[in-house]
């Protein structure tokens, strides 16, 4: 067991870590290995990616911290994700908006 | 209690010690027991060790020096090695990015009395490399959940750019993210310090630290610094940068409103009197970013589900009650760090190692009383030390003077500070839990750990009475620690 | 310091709160006392059903449609106080007997007087989009309605209120008044209470007060978990169930039974019930409880798979063994009144049950015969 950490700390800590794009509803975004999809928009100068239910009020990363769920995201197509949690991968597609496709596209009057 | 079916208890890999969380207090417990000759399973909800206290960078993919805007980083990487040292020799099997979303308590008369932890990641496809039980028992548990900034609602602080201070430094640890260009710090507490030279470090403009108390408060009990010496150098670090970086250390004063219509913009400021209310205005501030901290909030869900008793500490948080070896009232379940009273990341390793020992005393292994009386000595330093912090840095108590009843109480259900009134005032709420099942503050997402403790606040003020445990606990009792799939939910737990 | 009323109500839970409203109505000085808070009990924790749809023909469905006549005409200026919503209910049947037992049900309440449409397998989806395909009938039942349970508490309080009520809350009473044999108010924690009656509307805890007037009533406590999802966008637009939930309300089997229960709330979450179990008042959450509603709510919505559930919560339901509330006057303690043991349609029930009792209360002639609800029913068991 233990699956995830088994390695060390590398011992050249000054190495460049790995560099890679995401898409941020169709913008590329660069973004570094181990960053966390808050700080990758949050360094793109991003600071809202979703809007409330009722008052459709902008939020983005708040407590940073994965306890508010304000920065909750769509990232590969699952919804309701913590921005400030997720690592960014290579490739990864993040959409302020629920999946298009997704069961409750058809579902009408979501703000009464 | 009655007899009932078990879910899992009986099946899922046990181990003689579960530790949950990985931060100051979880490190030291897990490798505190384990170096003690017990079988620990350490369960986090971060993806390396460290806590939000020694948040670092991505160790596989480092970026720079490590230590960046740390303290006391040589007991982190101390206490990393160790524990390294341990999951290698199969003494700790470290589960990272997990969250208990439910604890199974033991059932009557069952020895040792043993909960089992179900688990969950803590987001969808997280890097656990597809492997680990869902569950796992301890017939100890020590759990450290650690905690977050304390919140209070103000004009606008729902606007994008106003962030919890913690969230601001661990962007800045995590990840060197400068989280705005122009900066104000602001609430109460030594905590806004290193935020505000972090962001300055980092080259962002900071206008000033607003501390709505007064360092004065230090001097009613100045030997409490005196105990800590390590505490009063840092204090100087601190106040050495401020002035270094040219920040105005503004007391008695407060960010009473904060504008904007898409992101944040400006900010009012206010001079308070002792009791928090507004004395004269200020000024504005040009602004894109505000961190604000009003003290912590322990995370005591866990606490909670494990049915152990909990208390008003000092400073208005909930806390579990310990004893002086850190066992909570409920046999097999110990806690340490800021959920035992907000104290810092010293105490809370201290307490840590404590609750390790004390583990591994109670299951029969010998430890060294040595040891434990000079934890216990530290500890009593530290608390002391802690109490002085929280008389000095209150949460101010008039604060709910400042808004308007437009403003934003529960972010997560737009619960506006007018309804909760109307829920108190005209529909007779006379406490926190029915204000919210009326209202719906603390009803969404977060489950009110982001205004759990403003909204208790606002119901006691009906009465003009004083905050007690009771106004807290709804906020605290969690059935489901995490959100869990209703998939997850349905299917029986695998434990590969 | 002693206080005067006409009418004293214990307990203020959906059925005090109503009987409040009725009582004042009518002009009298009445007084609430609570031990707790308002809606603390039981109605805190539950989903605000108004329901003829999971009854069978007999006295419970003829109170649930007298209830339901109240919703809509009495209380009609105020139904946004509490999110009144006329949904609609779906039953669903997954299997060809399911599907046969459907009909017979929907037959015979159909007899009884509820409104109930077929709705055949192809047709089931333009109910409920997201539903499973794998379903062979249903039956739609417009009659249905979901109601914030809490609200509507705390907003007919608040009505009766206006009129001259006064309520007592973290008031505990602990004797009753007498007069020779007549209850003639009550005593509590912060003092007297003269009445010429006595309302007892403490839900599951009714049977303490009753025996603090000397009579039996044999009111239990049934309790239920329900899980609460994630916000969503409207996902679930009726109350939807499987058919084996009318055969859980009507078991007595004291072991764990659950049936699906879903529907979508105001608040974009979802609530998923339904367990029943009589464990006394055992608040530790049952997680194998949990898992089974889960599972079978999964067997009708498979598209909630991924869906967080964010908490749940528990509650008590006041049983009885024949399924029927306790209203009205208590011969064997004159001035002592019942209005309890509604199981899990309290809320529905409690509109009707109340404006029969404050009828009978000022001596009118109750509009439905509140005879099956007699509170002295149980004695004439015990005795035979």
């Amino acid at each position: 067991m233990s699956p995830a950490h088994q390695h060390d700390v590398p011992d050249d800590a000054t190495a460049e870590p790995e560099r890679f794009e995401v898409a941020f509803d169709g913008r590329p975004l660069p973004a570094t290995a181990g960053q966390s999809v808050g700080s990758v928009l949050t360094d793109a100068g991003i600071r809202s990616w979703r809007t409330t239910r009722t008052g459709h009020r902008p939020r983005g990363l708040f407590c940073g911290i994965g306890v508010c769920y304000d920065c909750l995201i769509t990232v590969d197509g699952e919804p309701n994700q913590r921005a400030c949690l997720v690592p960014a991968r290579p490739g990864m597609t993040l959409s302020s908006t629920v999946p298009g496709n997704g069961p409750f596209e058809t579902a009408g009057d979501t703000d009464d | 209690m009655t007899e009932r079916p078990r879910d899992t208890a009986s099946t899922s890999p046990r181990y003689d010690v579960a530790v949950v969380g990985a931060g100051p207090a979880g490190l030291a417990a897990a490798v505190a027991a384990a170096e003690a000759g017990r079988r620990v399973v350490l369960v986090d909800a971060g993806g390396q060790p460290g806590g939000q206290y020694w948040r670092h960078p991505d160790e596989t993919a480092p970026r720079g020096d490590e230590s960046l805007g740390h303290h006391d980083w040589s007991t982190f990487t101390a206490l990393r090695s160790r524990l390294h040292g341990l999951v290698r020799r199969r003494r700790i099997t470290h589960l990272p990015w997990r969250q208990v979303w439910f604890v199974e308590r033991p059932s009557v008369g069952d020895e040792p009395p043993a909960h089992t932890l179900h688990l969950t990641t803590s987001y969808a496809g997280a890097d656990t490399g597809g492997e680990g039980p869902d569950a796992v028992t301890g017939d100890a548990v020590i759990l450290c959940p650690g905690g977050y900034d304390r919140q209070l609602p103000i004009p606008g602080w729902d606007l994008p750019g106003v962030m919890a201070a913690g969230g601001v430094q661990a962007l800045l640890k995590g990840h060197r993210t400068v989280a705005g260009r122009r900066a104000i710090v602001a609430g109460t507490g030594p905590f806004l310090l290193p935020v505000a030279t972090g962001l300055a470090q980092a080259g962002a403009d900071v206008v000033a630290v607003c501390e709505a108390g007064s360092i004065t408060g230090w001097s009613r009990d100045p030997l409490a610094a005196a105990a800590v010496p390590g505490k009063a150098r840092e204090a100087l670090e601190y106040a050495t940068e401020l002035i270094r970086h040219r920040i105005p250390y503004r007391q008695r004063t407060a960010i009473t409103a904060i504008r904007g219509t898409e992101a944040v913009r400006s900010v009012e400021l206010s001079r308070l009197d002792r009791e928090g209310r507004i004395r004269e205005d200020a000024g504005t501030a040009d602004v894109d970013l505000v961190a604000l901290g009003w003290g912590f909030t322990p995370s005591l869900e866990l606490v909670s589900a494990t049915g152990a008793a909990t208390r008003k500490d000092i400073d208005d948080s909930l806390v579990a009650v310990v004893d002086d070896e850190q066992r909570a009232t409920v046999p097999g379940v110990y806690v340490a760090g800021e959920a035992t009273g907000v104290g810092g990341a010293m105490l809370a390793v201290a307490e840590g190692e404590l609750a390790g020992l004390m583990t591994a005393r109670d299951q029969r292994a010998p430890v060294s009383q040595g040891n434990v009386r000079t934890l216990q000595k530290r500890i009593t330093r530290h608390r002391r030390f802690a109490a002085a912090m929280h008389a000095a840095h209150p949460v101010p108590r008039h604060w709910h003077e400042w808004l308007s009843p437009e403003t934003t109480v529960c972010r997560c259900e737009e619960v506006s500070y007018r309804q909760v009134c109307g829920a108190r005032d005209e529909l007779g709420a006379g406490d926190a839990r029915t204000v919210k099942l009326m209202a719906r503050p603390g009803m969404g997402w977060c489950q009110g750990r982001v205004c759990g403790f403003a909204s208790a606040k606002l119901a006691a003020a009906t009465e003009g009475r004083a905050l007690t445990a009771d106004d807290l606990r709804p906020t605290a009792k969690q059935p489901f620690t995490a959100p869990v799939s209703l998939e997850q939910l349905a299917e029986s737990p695998r434990y590969e | 310091m002693a206080h005067t009323a006409d009418v004293v109500i214990i307990g203020a839970g959906a059925l005090g709160a109503a009987c409040a409203y009725f009582a004042t109505e009518q002009g009298l000085r009445v007084h609430i006392v609570e031990r707790g808070e308002i809606a603390g009990g039981t109605t805190s924790a539950c989903e605000g059903n108004l329901l003829v749809s999971d009854k069978e023909a007999g006295h419970e469905l003829d109170l649930a449609l007298y209830s339901n006549q109240v919703w809509r005409r009495d209380l009609a200026p105020y139904n946004h106080l509490w999110e009144f919503e006329n949904k609609g209910g779906l039953i669903v049947a997954a299997t060809e007997s399911g599907a046969r037992n459907l009909a017979e049900l929907a037959g015979r309440q159909r007899e009884a007087g509820i409104d109930v449409t077929d709705v055949a397998a192809d047709e089931v989806h333009a109910y409920e989009p997201h539903l499973t395909e794998d379903l062979t009938a249903a039956a739609h039942y417009p009659q249905d309605c979901q109601v914030q349970p809490m609200l509507m508490a705390a907003q007919l309080i608040r009505i009766a209120r206006e009129r001259g009520a006064r309520i007592w809350t973290r008031t505990e009473v602990t004797d009753l008044h007498r007069d020779g044999d007549a209850v003639a108010g009550v005593v509590t924690s912060r003092g007297t209470i003269h009445a010429d009656h006595v309302i007892n509307a403490a839900g599951t805890w009714a049977g303490d007060i009753a025996r603090l007037a000397g009579v039996s009533v044999p009111i239990l406590p049934r309790r239920g978990f329900v899980l609460i999802t994630e916000p969503l966008p409207r996902t679930v637009f009726h109350k939807v169930y499987s058919g084996d939930y009318v055969a859980s309300t009507t078991s007595s089997d004291e072991g764990l039974q659950t049936s699906t229960v879903i529907e979508g709330t105001r608040a974009g979450t979802i609530l998923i019930g339904s367990s029943r179990e009589r464990v006394g008042f055992d608040s530790t959450v049952s997680l194998p409880a949990l898992r089974q509603i889960a599972a079978k709510a999964l067997t009708l919505y498979p598209v909630l798979a991924k869906t967080k559930i964010m908490r749940n919560y528990h509650g008590f339901r006041p049983y009885c063994a024949d399924h029927l509330p306790v209203i009205g006057h208590d011969p064997r303690a004159p001035g002592l009144w019942h209005a309890s043991g509604h199981e899990g349609a309290g809320i529905g029930l409690s509109v009707g049950s109340a404006k029969l009792l404050v009828q009978q209360l000022t001596g009118r002639e109750p509009d439905l015969d509140l005879t099956p609800f007699a509170p002295e029913r149980f004695d004439l068991v015990e005795a035979s």
